[in-house]
């Protein structure tokens, strides 16, 4: 039996609750993108769940029509794993913020992906606390001037895919709120991926942290500061493609002028399914200005999934010993009986 | 004595006994709490009805020797009905001089006190801080029958040929001193040598050698001069039916995997381990047959969120912990007010603040679990009288919990967790189907509304995957019917007050309260939790010799049973003894004006029914 799926569209995804975000932030941009990927899942919109913490970014599932979670401050992840614990059926999205995710949350993000449940985590990374009007955040640069730093930050900042690859996490990628086109495409290769999916996406909070990542989203900047990563290809960027990333004898990487005796076959070629973690660790690491920051896909490997695993554990009790009874679990060990 | 007054084995005498109470103590490497808990299932097996204490250290291994290391394990089995662990000891079993120092002031005098003296000649001495040796001190001993047994000689001798190490052979003391402890009271060996026999399954030279220890400790009962009688207490005339021992934990696993089963639904369990409570977890991690789901979590933070998850799919979620990770949940359990999801979490309290007792008992968090959260955050409270309780407040907490859409707490406690008693298997007809509904159309003709109450103020449980019932839950005060955010000032005293009034209509489901004994008169004691034994054996005590007190106890703390207020103005004194500095008697005085008067220990043990006797008799 084939059941016809309704064909859905963005708009169907749109709830009927008034978005509450300033005007130009980058959060409308990540919606909007998000609600056109949900359709062409071929997923049924009841078996979407979008959970989130706490922050402006995690305002987001009351403007998506789906079944959807604004929880407390952290916790997310946390959340979404009791949801996939009990219905793997489930699509489950993630929305969390720099704060949200890496601080008050951290421990809930690093363990959701180290078990790899079937997770899609968005990360807005705008580098500051927005709903609480603009402190500082794990992922602020030092020296950062903010309503709680006013001499500058000193806490040294770090990086959210760093993270999730020391969490042993099997899909990592990194994406840019405006780009609209490389963001969907990022959505839709995480949709697809088996197991825990972690996406940072720079998002511009307009109101205190404008620009912060203009760099890397601006038309006519962006060409000399960021690197789109493409499995198998090597590491070319510049406005006119003539800049590589090679490593060097130090495993390091360098930026390198093509042209001048340097090829692209000297260059690093991307590898997602590396067995080893060190490549997506090293692209991670690269930072602006000294670097052009990867985008793209760092990272997608296959590994046992935890809400799978966990449904095959009961299926193999059941397979085991039968079905649970009552009367038998009652009456296990030593019985006795008095007349 | 001269070799001729060995009496040969057939001679020695029987004598009958209603009740006993005894305690097996030793280091914490002794393996006191497995003896105690095998003589626990042989007494429960022969038909004893018993109760049991354990009482063990925090410490996995304390300084061998030292009275910190002490671990003990007393356990009360008898003809009769039985309430407590019992207050003293009738036979001590001690393991070394640490365990003799610190448990010889429990021992009745004219009590058996048997000894391993083989650890009275050592270092063990100056560890338990003896100058001399307590065994030679004639003043100390003489209100006992003391027996010193060579223990450590005696099991080395009978283990001797299997070819373990003599550090395995003293490991096979407590089955010794089992097996002479089961020839004292006429014990049938058989359920411990089946139980070892299957646990040793993949080491067949140790079942071996503590079958043969077990055997030696019977063995030399019969053939020492030192014992010329044994005993025998005959079963209990417990009310027909089939039996089967159990703790507290065992039954609330039990429960839960019970409720989930009359729910028709999935059980999922998310806990991070902690004293006393673990043992939950590891008895539904056993149960993933019944379609248990476990999950450990990175914290407590993490799985009561997970729970939280759980419940929002449209499934039963449970959690538990005891009251450090009770702490931790707060905030998590108030999003499940706010959100109005059902789930129940088990605190098994345990002495606080901070790390407090980890494995000592206290009615620790009454006004935790009452008012632990931020805001105006109410929730029912359910808490077991005794172990086997433990099976059927698990299933009323899960029906309270999805029939009211709450969250709900249950308190059990240490001595609830770890205490052992018989229970009678009930029958599947004697469990009540918990009744789900998950709509699966509108509720109105705007579509679906999450906040659209019933006449109880319930909001509709809507199961994740239904098509059309798309909606968002979150922690965000909301408007009644809609669900949608909300700050309106006067919607948010609406829906405080519905929270709450939803909670007290809880009142109307649960039975009436029952008064044990009087029932008016001169004094009310009211109790809850695993004070259950001690003060229903005191007040049954003071009742048969004529007083005018009246017992009623509390398996529903919030909301109170509707006839409370009533029964209480029945009596001229309310006496409310607690383990805590007074945290019921609080609330009852708040919720009636009423002078009831606390009754309090806060020493990690409970209370001795002679002790609540007394505090009962000095205030008639
Ligand atoms: C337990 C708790 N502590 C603090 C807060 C206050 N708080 C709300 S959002 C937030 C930070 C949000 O920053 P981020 O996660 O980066 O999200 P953004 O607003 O930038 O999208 C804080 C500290 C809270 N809601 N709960
Ligand atoms: S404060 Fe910043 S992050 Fe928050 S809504 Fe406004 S622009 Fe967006
Ligand atoms: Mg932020």
């Amino acid at each position: 039996m084939t059941t016809e799926l309704p064909v859905l569209t963005a708009k169907d995804f749109a709830s009927d609750q008034e978005l509450r975000w300033c005007p130009r932030c980058g959060d409308y941009s990540i919606l909007a993108q998000f609600k056109k990927v949900l359709p062409t899942l071929g997923i049924p919109q009841e078996n979407f769940v979008v959970v989130s913490g706490i922050g402006c970014s995690s305002r987001f599932p009351y403007y998506v029509d789906t079944y959807g979670f604004h929880s407390i401050h952290g916790r997310a992840p946390a959340i979404a794993s009791g949801v996939k614990g009990v219905r793997p059926d489930l699509q489950v999205w993630v929305i969390t913020g720099d704060g949200d995710g890496l601080s008050i949350g951290g421990n809930h993000l690093m363990h959701a992906i180290r078990r790899n449940v079937n997770l899609k985590i968005i990360l807005f990374n705008n580098q500051i606390y927005g709903l609480t009007k603009g402190q500082y955040s794990p992922t602020s640069p030092l020296g950062k001037r903010t309503k709680s730093t006013p001499q500058g930050s000193i806490d040294n900042p770090l990086s959210p895919l760093s993270v999730a690859i020391g969490s042993e996490a099997t899909f990592v990628a990194r994406s840019v709120d405006v780009d609209t086109r490389h963001l969907t495409s990022i959505l839709e290769r995480a949709a697809h991926h088996n197991g825990t999916a972690f996406i940072e996406v720079y998002q511009d909070c307009n109101v205190f942290n404008s620009g912060a990542f203009y760099y890397a989203s601006k038309k006519g900047v962006k060409e000399d500061n960021v690197v789109y990563l493409e499995h198998g290809k090597p590491l070319i960027y510049g406005a006119d493609r003539d800049k590589g990333i090679r490593v060097n004898e130090g495993n390091r990487p360098e930026v390198v002028e093509l042209g001048s005796g340097i090829s692209e076959d000297d260059l690093l070629f991307h590898d997602e399914q590396a067995d080893e973690p060190s490549l997506a660790f090293l692209l991670a690491r690269m930072r602006h200005p000294e670097f052009p920051e990867p985008m793209g896909v760092f990272r997608s490997v296959q590994r046992p999934v935890y809400d799978i695993a966990l449904d095959e554990q009961v299926s193999e009790a059941i397979e085991r010993k039968g079905p649970g009874n009552l009367d038998e679990l009652f009456n296990s060990g030593d019985t006795w009986t008095v007349e | 004595m001269a070799a001729t007054d060995v009496a040969p084995a057939n001679e020695k005498r029987t004598e009958e006994r209603d009740t006993i109470v005894i305690r097996f103590c030793g280091d914490s490497g002794d393996g006191m709490q497995l003896a105690g808990s095998q003589m626990t299932n042989v007494s429960a097996v022969f038909g004893n009805d018993v109760s049991t204490l354990p009482d063990f250290p925090a410490e996995i291994r304390a300084p061998a020797g030292s009275l910190a290391g002490v671990s003990g394990f007393q356990l009360h089995f008898s003809s009769n009905d039985v309430f407590t662990p019992g207050d003293e000891v009738d036979t001590l079993i001690a393991m070394n001089p640490a365990a003799l120092k610190t448990n010889i002031a429990d021992l009745k005098r004219g009590g058996t006190l048997i000894v391993n003296q083989d650890s009275f000649a050592s270092g063990d001495l100056k560890k338990a801080g003896y100058e001399s040796n307590p065994l030679d001190d004639e003043d100390l001993l003489a209100p006992f029958d003391v027996h010193k047994v060579e223990m450590t000689r005696l099991t080395r001798d009978a283990v001797d040929g299997l070819g373990l190490s003599p550090r395995e052979a003293d490991r096979c003391k407590n089955f010794f001193a089992l097996g002479l402890v089961y020839w004292l009271y006429e014990r049938d060996a058989t359920p411990t040598r089946n139980w070892v026999s299957e646990k040793f399954s993949k080491k067949p030279e140790i079942a071996e050698a503590n079958l043969k220890a077990l055997q030696g400790g019977q063995n030399f009962g019969l053939s020492t001069e030192s014992f010329r009688v044994h005993f025998r207490v005959p079963p209990a005339k417990l009310a027909p039916g089939k039996y089967r021992k159990i703790t507290g934990n065992e039954a609330l696993a039990f429960g839960f995997t019970a409720a989930a089963k009359m729910a028709d639904r999935s059980l999922f369990y998310a806990g991070y381990p902690i004293t006393p409570a673990s043992d939950i977890l590891h008895e539904l991690s056993r149960l993933k047959h019944f379609g248990v789901r476990t999950f450990q979590a990175e914290d407590e933070i993490a799985a009561m969120s997970a729970a939280v998850g759980a419940a929002f799919t449209g499934e039963l979620a449970i959690t538990a912990s005891s009251g450090p990770g009770i702490c931790l949940k707060g905030e998590a359990m108030g999003l499940g007010v706010m959100t109005e999801l059902p789930m129940v979490i088990v605190d098994v309290q345990r002495g606080g603040p901070s790390t407090g007792l980890p494995t000592k008992t206290e009615q620790s968090d009454l006004m935790l679990a009452m008012f632990g959260r931020n805001g105006e955050s109410p929730l029912p409270i359910v808490a077991p009288a005794t172990p086997g309780d433990c099976f059927w407040i698990a299933q009323e907490a899960m029906r309270i919990a999805v029939e009211f859409m709450t969250p709900v707490m249950l308190l059990s406690d240490g001595y609830i967790a770890n205490g052992a008693e018989p229970w009678r298997v009930p029958s599947l007809d004697d469990l009540k189907p918990i009744q789900v509904d998950h709509p699966t159309e509108f509720n109105s003709e705007d579509g679906f509304l999450p906040y659209l109450r019933d006449e109880r103020l319930v909001r509709p449980w809507a199961k994740v995957g239904t098509p059309g019932l798309m909606h968002r839950l979150g922690g965000l005060e909301k408007s009644d019917v809609t669900g949608n955010v909300d700050y309106d000032p006067n919607n948010h005293e609406h829906m405080s007050k519905v929270r709450a009034q939803k909670v007290a209509n809880v009142a109307a489901s649960i039975p009436e309260q029952e008064v044990f004994g009087a029932q008016d008169g001169e004094m009310l004691v009211i109790s809850w939790g695993g004070t259950y034994g001690a003060v229903r054996q005191a007040v049954k005590t003071l009742t048969e010799d004529g007083c005018s007190v009246g017992h009623a106890h509390l398996r529903y703390l919030n909301p109170f049973p509707s006839n409370l207020g009533e029964l209480i103005t029945r009596f001229q004194t309310i006496l409310v003894p607690e383990l805590n500095l007074g945290q019921l008697v609080r609330l009852l005085r708040s919720a009636f004006l009423v002078d009831a008067q606390g009754y309090n220990k806060i020493q990690g043990k409970p209370f001795r029914v002679s002790e609540l006797i007394e505090a009962i008799q000095s205030r008639l």
